[in-house]
């Protein structure tokens, strides 16, 4: 046999090999659940573990009574696209996505297989939702929204006097935008100035905090992915120039925050493992509304307070469910 | 994997070979580096999401979008070619002004298309479910048009003079070339393609968003090189079709690599295990070449 022949047949043995491998047969009586997020971070990290763990509690285990999956686009929303189809080519029974681009590459795969959304602020401008009533269709999830009146309560109840609140976000990210939008509107509303400083990068947050430096009296970050991901970056601007620090997830008051009024992040994947459970017993998802994060606490850690000099007033100590030490 | 699986990395493969064919006019064929696609793409992609989702005709929104890329690569070419700004910083400036512009252009920083009407509506008809294997069908008509398209443009004569720009400027200029014009409109076509890609990849994506240029050039580079690499020619039209299959390759591998998941490896090992494939296929030529001189030796 001549080498070109022989390249051949060892070349479709190695592809062969290769397809039967990738093809284990697995057993087709559990139900398969694959779930996806758009980049790795401590916040979307913890959402994921939360829908483990609520499965696990209502029977589903991975490996046991389920089969189960996770990939990581790894920041790229063609890999998300890519992620997406394997995901529908699997025939998996439910698909969880988080985030928003990977959500919107999981839609646009498959309009049978259901999907179910978390951590997205805004489903309804992603257009993964038409409206917050059942959608009929094969998409349903939970959103981290959270309303801006008691956001800024918060702001006003960490520095009673504040005129100028400062945002650090990335216009890159739909959700911070459209909160930075509504933030100013509600703050205007109250006869307070908003003062954005944009950080296209992580690289950026912290030049970006500095430009606020003598133009706020307090700075005020959403769940917003880019500045999340380098909080410890913004805490030390914070300490530096003595600024205090409100966020909106109780994982940034654990890194440096004075205090912030949002979701963590496990409870909500927690929430939407309760969904996900509910599709897999057989419930249709268009008959599941979009949900809200329905466990919003107030967290603050006054050590942290005093470091941006401003000690936190007793009353919202005592107000809080959480208090850091 | 699953042909699901297989078709999508077809689809995406195919959007990344008009990507690769446009890196190949500027850095194989104009000898000049350029790293505007990172903005070039994702700037296809802003125009045409916002003109589809604003009602137009989705052939037209591509055909904007092209224009659009040409004259960022056009832009870019007048930076060098006029002010004397060296090629590569010349790229790396209009890349980044390029984000603030397709943010302004998209209004938001991700403009959704899900349930829009775009390219392959009319081919899809009721249901969705044969998208899948639709869209790449398309998808396989349109880069087997525009590669055909570019076969011909450079046997002509102005494709040749583009040729001779790139090859030998001083040589070309003393034929009575005028390289600066040739580069000027070399750029322009490179771009226009890069910015197609991204036309039509937010219409298989389900969206816009301002994060999907990141690393354009390196894929579309990674094709060019593979490409290459497994099929070496000095034929013009081999060399579009192995960029072309090379940029399909390259999609191929990061499908195998989602399912590597059977040997132990995780999530956050996809884009080692990508390497590591997609270096295996560049090494495999010289593999094969020592194989075969050490049985001819025998």
């Amino acid at each position: 046999m001549n080498t070109v022949s022989r390249r051949l047949v060892l070349n479709t043995l190695a592809a062969g090999v290769l397809a039967a491998m990738t093809s284990f047969a697995q057993a087709q009586d559990m139900k398969l659940v694959s779930v996806t997020a758009i980049v790795d971070h401590p916040a979307l990290d913890s959402a994921r573990k939360g829908i483990e763990d609520e499965l696990k509690a209502l029977g589903f285990e991975a490996g046991k009574t389920m089969k189960y999956q996770y990939q990581s686009a790894q920041g790229n929303p063609a890999t998300a696209g890519q992620i997406a189809k394997k995901f529908v080519g699997d025939k998996s029974d439910v698909i969880v996505a988080i985030a928003t681009p990977s959500a919107q590459a999981a839609a646009a795969s498959t309009k049978t297989i259901p999907v179910v959304f978390t951590a997205v602020t805004d489903p309804v401008a992603a257009k993964l939702a038409k409206d917050w009533k059942p959608s009929g269709t094969n998409i349903t999830g939970v959103s981290d929204k959270l309303t801006l009146a008691s956001q800024v309560d918060l702001i006003l109840k960490v520095k009673p006097n504040a005129k100028n609140v400062g945002m650090v976000y990335s216009p890159g990210e739909v959700n911070s935008v459209s909160v930075a939008k509504e933030l100013k509107a509600e703050l205007q509303k109250r006869g307070l100035q908003l003062v954005e400083a944009a950080a296209p990068r992580t690289v950026d947050v912290a030049p970006a905090a500095k430009s606020l430096i003598g133009k706020v009296d307090v700075i005020y970050t959403s769940t917003d992915n880019n500045v999340v991901s380098t909080y410890e970056s913004l805490v030390r601007v914070a300490s530096d120039a003595k600024i205090p620090l409100v966020a909106a997830d109780t994982d940034s008051v654990k890194r440096g925050a004075s205090a912030a009024l949002g979701m963590n992040y496990y409870d909500m994947g927690r929430q939407t493992g309760r969904i996900v459970a509910r599709i897999l017993k057989g419930e249709a998802p268009g008959s599941i509304a979009p949900q809200l994060g329905d466990k919003v606490s107030l967290t603050v850690n006054p050590e942290a307070a005093k470091k941006q000099g401003n000690p936190l007033p007793d009353a919202l100590l005592k107000e809080a469910k959480e208090v850091i030490k | 994997m699953s042909f699901i699986s297989l078709m999508g990395a077809l689809e995406i493969g195919l959007i990344f070979a008009l990507v690769a064919l446009g890196v190949l006019i500027s850095f194989r064929i104009l000898n000049f580096p350029d790293l505007t696609a990172d903005g070039s793409f994702p700037l296809g992609g802003a125009v045409a999401a916002t003109l589809i989702s604003g009602g137009h005709d989705p052939w037209l929104s591509c055909a904007i979008a092209a224009v659009a890329g040409a004259m960022s690569g056009w832009v870019t070419a007048w930076l060098n070619v006029r002010l004397n700004i060296l090629q590569l910083l010349a790229s790396i400036l209009v890349m980044i002004a390029l984000y603030s512009i397709n943010l302004r252009i998209m209004g938001a920083p991700n403009v959704p298309l899900l349930g829009e009407a775009t390219v392959f509506t009319p081919f899809i008809g009721e249901g969705g479910d044969s998208a899948y294997w639709i869209q790449p069908m398309v998808l396989v008509a349109v880069v087997i048009a525009v590669k055909l398209g570019l076969d011909a443009f450079f046997a002509s004569q102005s494709g040749l003079a583009l040729r001779a720009t790139g090859a030998n400027p001083r040589m070309a200029r003393a034929q009575g070339i005028s390289t600066n014009r040739y580069t000027l409109a070399g750029m322009a076509l490179s771009n226009a393609l890069i910015a197609l890609g991204g036309a039509l990849y937010v219409q298989t994506q389900g969206g816009a968003d301002i994060s999907m240029g990141v690393g354009t050039i390196v894929i579309g580079l990674a094709a060019v090189i593979i490409g290459e690499t497994l099929i070496p020619s000095r034929n013009l039209w081999i060399i579009t079709l192995a960029t072309v299959l090379g940029a399909i390759l390259y999609r191929l591998f990061i499908a195998l690599a989602l399912t590597a998941d059977f040997i132990g490896l995780q999530a956050q090992d996809l884009n080692l295990i990508t390497a590591v494939l997609v270096g295996f296929a560049l090494v495999l030529p010289m593999l094969k070449a020592k194989l075969r001189r050490a049985s001819g030796a025998k």
